[in-house]
């Protein structure tokens, strides 16, 4: 896939009680937004382990995008303030793994949100794609050279005597 | 052992013990069995075991396949000759073990997932102040000498676990495991009382459990290198603001650490059911920071834990999601011997 | 030109093999030493806190990660400017002490020791511990097995594991010890003494005492005539916590004495591309190539070195023997390079006196084992001497003390360039046209190797089956066919 043609993948974990029901008032109110985003409804953005944004990105997406309910309105009191602790702590070490900013997101979204949402999630995306692919497990390749050098082994190993006991 | 209906004396077992990219401490904690060894020599006949015995890798490559009943591997895999060890003996051996941390998790070899073959060797073969290095010599995978060809593995740019390379029966956690895991999983393998292959063998619950100190409730707000404070003998670490893994570690070790006054580093590995070590310790953390302000979290997060990686993937990196990171971070595929340190 | 390849070698710590060249004559062209392992330590470690480093580089040697958390703890003080309090000091020397004894044990034991006590070519089946049992009696087992396990678990009750401890911190140690600790620690390190004295009546009864084994002590095979590094105290005594570095040259004169954080004065690294591990020679005498001799800065750090660099041991019974093994090889320098066994037997008396000197120095049981940092770190270096070899940690950080650059020669590295030369000569030595070329040979030729390299505490695998067994065959039904049994 050349470089011009690229669109990102996005994985999106929305809340069920906020943030997924803006993703739904978008659809009913026909506010368009790009295609390049699929959603994943959980109870609550505090029951987003960042092992799923690890995960995620490790599988191939470009950009990870959690939503929840604004602070003070959690369905559950307080574990949108959980989700917020952990988005910063996952931040901190993504910074360091090397993976950018803009690929994940912490969106507050209320029910009545549809539009908001919308473009939140479009400006994501442009700006995701703009960054071009991630392709993670690319990273851990080793360009094709294990082969040949495993199979030099017997040959090495061939090279010298035998020596009795 | 096989069980014949002829009368024949039993045959012993055959057990063979190897390490890849490793310290030798789990050779040591084996023998940290002290007099149970006997029991482990009566039982099998050890085929290999370069630390101890003098057999060489060529009277491997002459067994059947599927000869050795028990392979315990320690060791992580970042160079071709462990690989191809890796498979030989997996191809030999009717049980292979990935014994401790390396074989499991990568552990500290696995650190070198911060960087790369270029990264390392420019650093091992350039950087360092005692080196004096004028030819910009590197070691090669062969050299030609006068008298003839000399060969080195490839070093890999990324550390893999056991698993990454071959098919894994069982996991021993650890760094090393405790001389007394050691002897309950070979009782287990002995008796075949083992969980379901692939499995790793080990308790199910986390180093809190067994940790003497007091705990209270944790509020964290902020977190303090080990040299900052004194902590107190009794009570919880973590609830001090020292960075304790003990709260996504695997139980086993009887949490040693905690108790000379040094908080868990993670050794274990993860729980049960937990597949990323780093995600479960940056959770657990995050939980229990007492603060609602983003700005305020940021900053306790950043100035108390410097080093995520360090702290979160001391002995995990390998196995985590991510495995490695990338040196400049623009997330674009490059050929890893371009880039740039 | 035909090549023999030893892959791996054994009984030693860590990777290697050895491919020796012969040419059309029969004759060893050259034999090299190749390490085909690297972690990159010195690169990874840069972006962690320094307080980590302890942890970390306790992984470098699982056989001796006391040594490295013991340089690197000392690194941090040195990093951090804070000097530790008295009973910080006596404690963590105590602990190395320890250490040393369960480490030179376990080496002479089962890694060198079968070589010198079964003779170098016995079959591959006797030539371990199992073969050492034999020979000596199952009573030495027994003591060795005491001495290991009292060893690491007087390394656990202080240091809080028996493999990796997690103890040392800029400024002390994370905790002390009680009085009942400290009485138990005096009692095993008496056991200890008695241990120490006993296996150098060993050493003397099966080797000493045995022409051929002095005279393959004594063949040229395996001489070597070059630098030698030691730490000393101020009396320049063997000391393997703290002091100053001293290089005794071939000649037996002092060529430098040097505080260990200048060691960039006086050693260099060279690289080769046929092996991942470096090769370190003397920066003010250079480097001429594989070769001894004065003009070569090719040095050895070894106990056979440590003691030849110094002028004697510190404590009464190890000073006795250090006097006994010079007077009869002849005097100082001896460059016998098997003769390295029993300097790490003279080694193990001294460590083991030095234990119960500090388990009952009276401030060892203090509560002061930790003074605070107070200064932003910067630059520091730790230094002890490992079983195998001066251990040097160098540390660079930021003011939060998060590591920018770190260098490490490690004990084993500061030998690599003698080890070689070493191998070659033994195999010049020992292959020659119409010599038939066997297994044992090749062995003999890897104790040239092993000499140096200690680091491997193996001691107690394979003991004889004396251990009362009993097997039950049964068949698909359950039905006892045959019990075996033996010892009972």
């Amino acid at each position: 896939m050349t470089e011009e043609t690229f669109e990102p993948k996005i994985v999106a974990f929305l809340c069920n009680w906020c943030s997924y029901r803006a993703a739904d008032l978008a659809g009913t109110a026909r506010i368009k937004y790009q295609p390049n985003i699929r959603m994943i409804r959980v109870m609550c953005s505090g029951r987003v382990d960042p092992d799923f944004v690890l995960k995620a990105l490790a599988l191939g997406a470009d950009g990870v995008m959690i939503a929840g309910c604004h602070p003070g309105e959690c369905h559950y009191l307080e574990q949108n303030y959980k989700a917020m602790r952990r988005f910063s702590m996952l931040k901190h070490a993504l910074r360091q793994f090397g993976v950018e900013d803009e690929r994940v997101r912490l969106q507050w979204a209320s029910a009545a949100e549809g539009v908001q949402l919308a473009a939140a999630i479009n400006d994501m995306i442009d700006k995701v794609r703009a960054l071009g692919p991630l392709n993670w497990p690319a990273k851990w390749s080793e360009n094709g050279r294990v082969e040949a050098a495993i199979e030099r082994i017997p040959e090495e190993h061939a090279e010298a005597m035998e020596v009795p006991a | 052992m096989s069980a014949k209906k002829e009368t024949k004396p039993a045959e012993k077992a055959k057990l063979a013990l190897y390490w890849a990219a490793s310290c030798g401490g789990c050779e040591i904690a084996v023998l940290g069995i002290d007099d149970k060894i006997l029991q482990v020599a009566d039982a099998f006949d050890i085929v290999l075991w370069p630390v101890a015995i003098d057999a060489k890798v060529r009277s491997i490559e002459k067994m059947d396949d599927q000869s050795i009943d028990l392979c315990l591997f320690n060791g992580a895999i970042r160079t071709s000759e462990q690989e191809y060890m890796a498979r030989l003996l997996r191809q030999k051996s009717k049980v292979l073990v990935a014994f401790g941390s390396c074989a499991h998790e990568g552990c500290i070899p696995g650190l070198g997932n911060v960087a790369n073959r270029e990264q390392i060797f420019q650093v091992a073969y350039h950087d360092t102040p005692s080196t004096v290095n004028p030819d910009g010599i590197i070691p090669q995978e062969e050299t030609e000498m006068p008298e003839g060809s000399l060969y080195l593995p490839l070093f890999y740019d990324t550390v893999k676990t056991l698993d990454q390379t071959v098919p894994v029966d069982y996991y021993l956690p650890g760094c090393p495991p405790e001389p007394e895991r050691i002897w309950d999983a070979l009782v287990a393998i002995l008796e075949n009382k083992l969980p379901a292959p692939g499995s790793v063998i080990g308790a199910e619950t986390t180093v809190c459990d067994t940790c003497p100190r007091t705990r209270n409730e944790k509020k964290i707000t902020e977190f303090k290198r080990t040299w900052e404070i004194i902590p107190d003998p009794d009570v919880c670490l973590l609830e001090q603001g020292l960075v304790c893994c003990g709260i996504a570690t695997r139980a086993g070790c009887g949490a040693l650490c905690p108790t000379v006054g040094s908080p868990c580093i993670g050794c274990y590995g993860p729980n049960a059911g937990v597949t990323d070590f780093g995600a479960r310790m940056m959770s657990a953390l995050a939980s229990v920071i007492d603060s609602q302000d983003p700005a305020e979290i940021d900053r306790i997060i950043s100035e108390g834990i410097p080093d995520p990686i360090g702290s979160f993937y001391r002995f995990s990196l390998a196995h985590g999601e991510l495995r490695r990171l990338v040196a400049n971070g623009n997330g674009k595929v490059q050929d890893p011997a371009l880039e740039t340190a | 030109m035909n090549r023999i390849s030893i892959d791996p070698i054994t009984r030693l710590e860590g990777h290697g093999k050895i491919d020796i060249f012969l040419d059309g004559k029969g004759e060893v062209a050259n034999a090299y030493l190749q390490v085909p392992e690297l972690r990159g330590f010195e690169r990874f470690c840069v972006g962690r806190p320094a307080e980590y480093m302890p942890n970390i580089t306790n992984r470098i040697c699982g056989v001796c990660p006391e040594a490295h958390h013991m340089a690197s703890t000392k690194a941090l003080d040195a990093l951090f400017h804070v000097d530790p309090p008295p009973t910080a000091k006596k404690l963590r020397e105590l602990f190395y002490s320890i250490f040393f004894a369960t480490d030179h044990t376990t080496h002479f034991y089962a890694l060198g020791g079968p070589d010198f006590v079964m003779g170098p070519d016995a079959p591959v089946a006797e030539r371990n511990i199992l073969g050492v049992i034999a020979k000596v009696g199952m009573d030495i087992a027994g003591k060795v097995l005491k001495m290991r396990h009292d060893g690491h678990h007087l390394i656990k009750m202080i240091g809080g594991r028996p493999v990796h401890p997690n103890w040392g911190l800029p400024g002390g140690v994370s905790r002390g010890i009680t009085e009942e600790q400290r009485a138990e620690i005096e009692a095993l390190g008496r056991d200890a003494i008695e241990f120490a004295k006993f296996s150098l009546q060993l050493f003397n009864d099966i080797v000493l005492g045995n022409p051929a084994y002095v005279d393959l002590i004594k063949n040229d095979a395996f001489v070597s005539h070059t630098y030698n590094m030691g730490t000393v105290d101020e009396n320049n005594h063997v000391n393997f916590y703290d002091g100053m570095i001293r290089i005794v040259g071939p000649d037996g004169k002092e060529q430098a004495k040097y505080h260990a954080k200048d060691y960039l004065d006086h050693i260099e690294e060279r690289v080769e591309p046929w092996s991942y591990l470096k090769f370190p020679y003397l920066k003010e005498v250079g480097w001429n190539g594989f070769v001894d001799g004065i003009d070569s800065g090719v040095y050895k750090a070894t106990p056979l070195s440590r003691l030849n660099a110094a002028d004697g041991m510190a404590t009464p019974l190890a000073q006795a023997e250090y006097e006994r093994m010079y007077e009869t090889l002849g005097g100082k320098p001896v460059d016998h390079t098997l003769a390295t066994h029993w300097a790490r037997l003279i080694e193990l008396l001294y460590a083991t006196e030095h234990w119960v000197e500090l388990a009952t120095d009276p401030e060892i049981t203090g509560t002061d084992y930790r003074t605070l940092p107070t200064e932003t770190p910067d630059e520091g270096v730790g230094c002890v001497e490992a079983p195998r070899g001066t251990l040097t940690h160098h540390y660079w950080t930021d003011e939060r003390g998060i590591l920018t650059k770190v260098n490490l020669i490690v004990g084993t590295t500061n030998n690599n360039a003698a080890i070689n030369m070493s191998v070659k000569k033994a195999a010049q030595g020992l292959i020659k046209p119409g010599v038939e070329i066997k297994e044992g040979l090749l062995n003999t030729i890897e104790m040239a190797y092993r000499a140096y390299d200690p680091c491997m505490a193996c001691a107690t695998h394979t003991l004889p089956g004396q251990m009362p067994l009993e097997v039950t065959i049964r068949d698909e039904d359950g039905e006892v066919i045959e019990t075996l049994s033996k010892n009972i």
